[in-house]
């Protein structure tokens, strides 16, 4: 029995109110974590005792749950009122679920909402307020009729008695509940009574999307707006200089063009941008602007290196071999174990710059009014938003409203708030409502981009197969890819980690699964590598690891659990008949935890006309508690399709500080006839509080693709995108 | 500037815009149906498919001046309530992710099953392959397409 308490230092987490047109209101913050209130020794954040999800309990009996979480493509709009709906108990038909009206008080206190954490950080809140809504009832219930809560008993939204012919529905008592005061203590349901959790549901917003009615930020309207379209530098190392105004500003339907700068004294964490300063044109129509964009001649100013595919292979490669690289983890004696190792194996990978692409590009409606700023678009950080656009402005946090609307996805790059601020800048400008929009170049070729990555893994064996040492060399603009203390560490006694970042002037962020879907490429294709030498099974390997890991771990700490990594590649090895002999099927598989979620597949790949082709993927999940199988399977198939795409095919080259691709001709994703012709997801049946789908289904594709590719083809891959011709991989492995 | 008269989802429109406007932004700037994506504006991603005469075209890329007396139908005109039988399998897979491609993929598919009822995996791709999905949604388009040939 799980008891959770609804307030900390007589602050609650809840209001209740009378909803208006009848029945109860239950107002709570999605991201307020009660767990353990016991033993809460960090300070509650403030943000938790603001209200910003309601649960409306009409007196029909319908109930309306409001979420002001943003929609990514991630169905938190179906599985998190799931949560709710299972602990109030009333049955999902009678649910709606709606996204926070846009222009209502409540919703303005949008939070992070970044990738794989919603469910993590929902899970509380939600159990407690649905939790919290059905005690009320019953009191109120119990309270009408004279007895006990114990008396009484609740299925889909009906409370009757145990012993008794009473009853009655939730919407005829929602009224009277409002009185009731709030327990201080509420008992969770036993995971095991769940009745809508785990199962299929589809997502609530499918019939708007197949029918063109959902709203994304593109589609977002308003009386009198103006659209207006911007224009950076040709190259990373540029600056505008000046343009051609006064001929811009004479086309038709062009109101005006001038330069913004969005630059301003202490930039936040997510204002990643390159350009500052750009060409802003605004008018009456997307085609007017898109053909003032045609007619610009620009001057563009050099102030720093501009550069190039050549020049990252190179000062990767140089860093890598000869720069310092920062120890992150130390076991044992690696230096001494590879010396004294009967075999040795050393391998370097690498991966190229790549784009988010989200299919909506960027864009952004502003209203800058006096001292008050409205914003409106696809932001997945609604609160930094405002914090810089009110730095950026001068105009105090108070004035500025942000509110979200659905996202043609994010990966990552909606963390960024560049595109929001270039929207108030040029609003401010014109003291008129504005919808910024990207065009497709616009939006490749200003990215956050994933950085490119070069790693270099080395183990060594003992003459009976043993893998004694193992280390890991990452470096990267932006970040060095590596993650010390995940698997194999922990595994091994003689291990270390070291990383190091190379400088550019290109803006790089967060891309799906940052990292991970890099290292676990690498790691799991080099452990396949590995385990050929040792002449061992590939998953034995590996289990022998994590039992090792398990049983007697080496150093402090490691930051996965041995038996749930173990755990899924046993289930997929099940599943998939693993070792089964057939003929023209090629297999490769891979585990990576990411993101608190465990992932192992299995894919097989067959060749057709000289081509491979991925025929199916098998999948095993462990990610706790799943809320809706379907949209948990669908996000995980995404999730292997995106990794199989951008190994294999994408890839964001520059020449001369400039992106050479800048649109869907060159710039390669993967297409229908390359996906998957089937993909299955087999979930580990646990109690554990949900974690994350987004990311970790992405990761162990990758290296389960190099794996099997390189039994169809006996070349292993080191350098993605995959595509790349034979020769080519030859060339980069030597920078 | 010119009018142009054109029939979208069986109503008489009327717009007076420059002959070269592609029909995507007529159809969002102009006649408020936003329903038609913009993801690329060269016909390298399929989201802005429309109907013209019932064969799948990129609206980026055909100016207002080329549609003539042609009727155009878009995902808000495709049916009354909704249930076309590619967006019923669409539902019954459970297809979007973040949605935005599947208007696009949707007008694809309903365009492909008219002029072949019941397509093979290859002739999907080949009629799909002009529509990117970001999210990776693609086994699931298939597997709807072909509830909906045989449905
Ligand atoms: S917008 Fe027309 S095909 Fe991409
Ligand atoms: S569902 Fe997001 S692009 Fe297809």
């Amino acid at each position: 029995m799980t008891l959770v308490k609804t307030s900390h230092k007589r602050r609650s987490f809840l209001k209740i109110s009378a909803a208006t047109g009848g029945g109860m209101l239950i107002g709570f913050n999605w991201m307020t974590s009660c767990s353990s209130p016991e033993e809460e020794t960090i300070a509650i954040p403030n943000e938790w005792f603001e209200m910003n999800g309601y649960i409306k309990i009409g007196d029909t009996g319908l109930v309306t749950i409001y979420s002001p979480n943003p929609e990514i493509g991630q169905n938190v709009m179906t599985s998190m009122p799931m949560i709710v709906a299972e602990e109030l108990d009333v049955n999902w038909e009678h649910v709606v679920v709606e996204q926070g009206m846009l222009d209502e008080d409540v919703f303005h206190n949008p939070q992070f909402a970044g990738g794989s954490l919603s469910i993590m950080l929902g899970w509380d809140a939600l159990r407690m307020a649905g939790a919290t809504g059905r005690r009320m009832l019953l009191e109120a219930a119990a309270g009408e009729w004279g007895v006990q809560v114990s008396d009484l008993q609740v299925r889909d939204g009906i409370i009757s008695e145990v012993n008794g012919d009473r009853s009655i529905s939730y919407g005829d008592i929602a009224s009277r509940a409002v009185d009731m005061e709030v327990p201080e203590e509420i008992e969770l349901k036993d995971p095991k009574d769940f009745k809508l959790i785990g199962t299929y549901q589809k997502n609530v917003v499918g019939p708007q999307l197949v029918t063109g009615k959902s709203v994304f930020g593109l589609d977002f309207k308003r009386e009198g707006m103006l659209l207006a379209m911007i224009q950076h530098p040709p190259a990373f190392g540029m600056k505008v200089k000046d343009f051609n105004q006064q001929e811009i500003k004479g086309m038709d339907g062009i109101r005006d063009a001038f330069i913004i700068d969005t630059g301003y004294e202490d930039e936040g964490r997510f204002d990643v941008n390159a350009f500052n300063q750009l060409i802003a044109i605004v008018g009456d129509s997307t085609w007017q602007l898109i053909n003032a964009k045609k007619a610009l001649k620009s001057n563009w100013e050099t102030e720093s290196t501009l550069e190039s595919n050549q020049s990252h292979a190179e000062s990767l490669a140089r860093d890598l071999d000869n720069g310092t690289l920062q120890e992150e983890r130390r076991d044992g004696d690696p230096d001494s174990a590879f010396a004294g190792a009967a075999k040795v194996i050393e391998r370097t990978y690498s991966a190229p710059i790549i784009a988010h692409n989200t299919l909506e590009p960027m864009n952004f409606f502003a209203h800058v009014n006096g001292d008050k700023v409205e914003l409106v678009g696809p932001t997945q950080t609604p609160n930094n938003l405002k914090e810089s656009t009110s730095k950026m402005l001068g105009i105090p946090l108070e004035n500025i409203t942000v509110a979200m609307t659905r996202m043609g996805g994010g990966f990552g790059r909606r963390l960024y708030t560049h595109y929001g601020l270039e929207a108030a800048a040029i609003s401010s400008k014109m003291s008129a409502p504005i919808k910024l929009i990207y065009s497709r170049e616009d939006d490749m070729t200003q990215g956050t981009y994933r950085p490119a990555y070069r790693s270099t893994y080395k183990a060594g064996l003992d003459e009976n197969n043993n893998l004694i040492a193992f280390s890991v060399k990452g470096v990267g603009f932006r970040e060095g890819p590596v993650f010390p203390n995940r698997f194999p560490a922990g595994a091994i006694d003689h291990y270390y980690a070291v990383k190091r970042v190379s400088p550019s002037n290109i803006s790089y962020g967060a891309w799906r699964a940052p990292r991970s879907h890099f290292t676990a490429g690498a790691e799991q294709s080099f452990l396949d590598e590995v385990a050929e030498a040792a002449g061992k099974d590939p998953i034995e390997l590996r289990l022998e690891l994590f039992d090792r890991a398990k049983t007697n771990p080496v150093g402090e700490e490691y930051e996965y659990d041995a038996e749930r990594y173990a755990g899924v590649l046993k289930l997929v090895r099940e599943k998939a008949n693993w070792g089964e002999d057939m003929p023209g099927v090629y297999r490769g598989v891979a585990a990576y935890f990411c993101h608190n979620s465990y992932v192992a597949q299995i894919l097989d790949l067959v060749m057709h006309n000289g081509q491979p082709k991925v025929k199916k993927v098998w999948c095993a999940v462990d990610c706790g508690i799943v809320i809706n199988r379907e949209g948990a399977k669908n996000i995980i198939e995404g999730g292997v399709v995106d990794g199989i795409g951008h190994a294999m095919y994408s890839e964001l080259q520059f020449e001369d500080g400039a992106p050479v691709q800048e649109n869907f001709n060159s710039y390669r994703l993967i297409r229908h006839g390359e996906a998957p012709e089937e993909i299955e997801v087999f979930f580990v049946e646990n109690d554990i509080s949900p974690t994350g789908l987004g990311e970790p289904g992405l990761p162990p594709a990758v290296g389960a693709l190099a794996s099997a590719l390189y039994r169809a083809t006996g070349q292993r891959y080191y350098h993605q995108p995959f595509t790349t011709k034979e020769q080519d991989q030859e060339s980069r492995l030597l920078g | 500037m010119a009018i142009f008269d054109i029939e979208i989802n069986g109503k008489k429109q009327q717009v007076d815009v420059d002959p070269a406007t592609p029909m995507l932004w007529v159809l969002r700037d102009h006649l408020d149906l936003v329903g038609t994506k913009y993801g690329c504006g060269i016909a390298q991603c399929g989201a802005c498919t429309i109907h013209i005469d019932g064969t799948a075209v990129r609206s980026c890329s055909m100016p207002v001046s080329a549609v003539g007396n042609k009727s155009v139908t878009t995902i808000e005109g495709l049916s009354e309530k909704g249930d076309h039988p590619v967006q019923k399998a669409w539902l019954e897979h459970d297809v979007p992710q973040c949605g935005y491609c599947q208007a696009g993929q949707i007008m694809s598919a309903a365009a492909l099953l008219d002029s072949n009822p019941t397509p093979g995996d290859a002739e999907i791709d080949a009629a799909m392959n002009g529509n990117l999905c970001r999210c990776g949604t693609y086994t699931r388009i298939k597997a709807a397409i072909k509830t909906a040939a045989t449905g």
